[in-house]
């Protein structure tokens, strides 16, 4: 992103962009469980995805987080933690579940 | 102060580092929030594990309720893009105009917190407290870390809102209410974790 669009992009419209998909990822993972027109496990996907989609909404409209135009120490930093919260997260699920299926053999 | 200063960390990722104090700063606090992601991505993790370990106890299916983790949800979203408008004022040198966006993320945030304590009261109330069950424990543990950024969060709005009156909108004033941003709009991200990984599933 060039540095004299990056105003425009930062503006009024932009937030706005990112509120409306905010909330639209929202109303979709809360209209499903209120109505439950599916079963369990693609209610679930659609949330997981919905969440992901927003995460990354929130990360590009409200934190302004861009490829080109955020410093790249801070790049690193955040490519950093999610490797970190991968190891963690799935490690400790990894144990967890092993765990379990051990402990219930 | 180009508008890029207004963008996390404050410069070009293709320019020289220049020794600014601001984009340090920013820098700075971004490093803080990314270990704060980490902290909550483990008690999500916590409340992964423990999230059926309800030991004959309340599931979340009769705890939870949808309206209420909607309503939380629809405030801190509200009051994301509040400061958004605040923070956009502060750029057009509105001192007036972001003073009552500040105020009205205040009482959205307030609002949120206050719901919150609510449910928590609710929760205690019927027997449903942190000490029930492993469930509680890490649900509590959670959304309890969470309430408490927030509360601090609305601290540091008061204190921002007193400094952009007193102060006027400086340069460090400036810097410190683009931090305060970050530090609110990363807040509403760990929420849409909590009703994905925690609300919704439960009361699915």
């Amino acid at each position: 992103m060039a540095r004299s669009t990056t105003d425009n992009d930062h503006g009024l419209k932009f937030y706005l962009t990112g509120f409306a998909l905010a909330l639209i990822l929202t109303a979709i993972p809360f209209a499903l469980v209120a109505t439950n027109p599916l079963p369990k496990l693609p209610t679930l996907i659609i949330i997981g995805v919905a969440a992901v989609i927003q995460v990354l909404v929130h990360l590009r409209y409200f934190l302004h987080l861009a490829l080109t135009s955020t410093p790249r120490e801070n790049l690193l930093a955040i490519v950093f933690t999610a490797i970190l919260i991968f190891l963690m997260v799935g490690g400790s699920f990894w144990i967890m579940l092993d765990l379990n299926h051990r402990m219930s053999m | 102060m180009t508008a890029d200063a207004f963008a996390v960390g404050g410069r070009n990722a293709d320019e020289p580092a220049m020794p600014d104090v601001y984009a340090q700063r920013a820098f700075g606090f971004w490093l803080y929030l990314m270990s704060d992601a980490i902290i909550f991505s483990l008690l999500f993790a916590t409340y992964a594990v423990m999230a059926r370990n309800n030991a004959a106890g309340p599931t979340g299916h009769t705890l939870f309720s949808l309206p209420n983790a909607f309503g939380e949800t629809l405030l801190l979203l509200f009051s994301s893009i509040t400061f958004g408008f605040a923070t956009l004022a502060m750029k057009a040198g509105e001192r007036a105009r972001m003073l009552s966006w500040l105020l009205i993320t205040f009482v959205l945030g307030l609002a949120f917190v206050g719901l919150e304590i609510r449910e928590f009261h609710g929760l205690v109330q019927a027997g449903a407290g942190p000490d029930r069950s492993g469930f509680l424990s890490a649900f509590f543990t959670l959304v309890g870390t969470h309430g408490l950024h927030v509360s601090f969060g609305l601290i540091w709005i008061l204190i921002m809102a007193s400094q952009v009156m007193v102060k006027g909108l400086t340069a460090p004033v400036t810097s410190r209410c683009l931090r305060l941003g970050l530090f609110w709009h990363f807040l509403d991200i760990v929420w849409v974790g909590i009703f994905s990984v925690v609300y919704l599933p439960g009361i699915l």
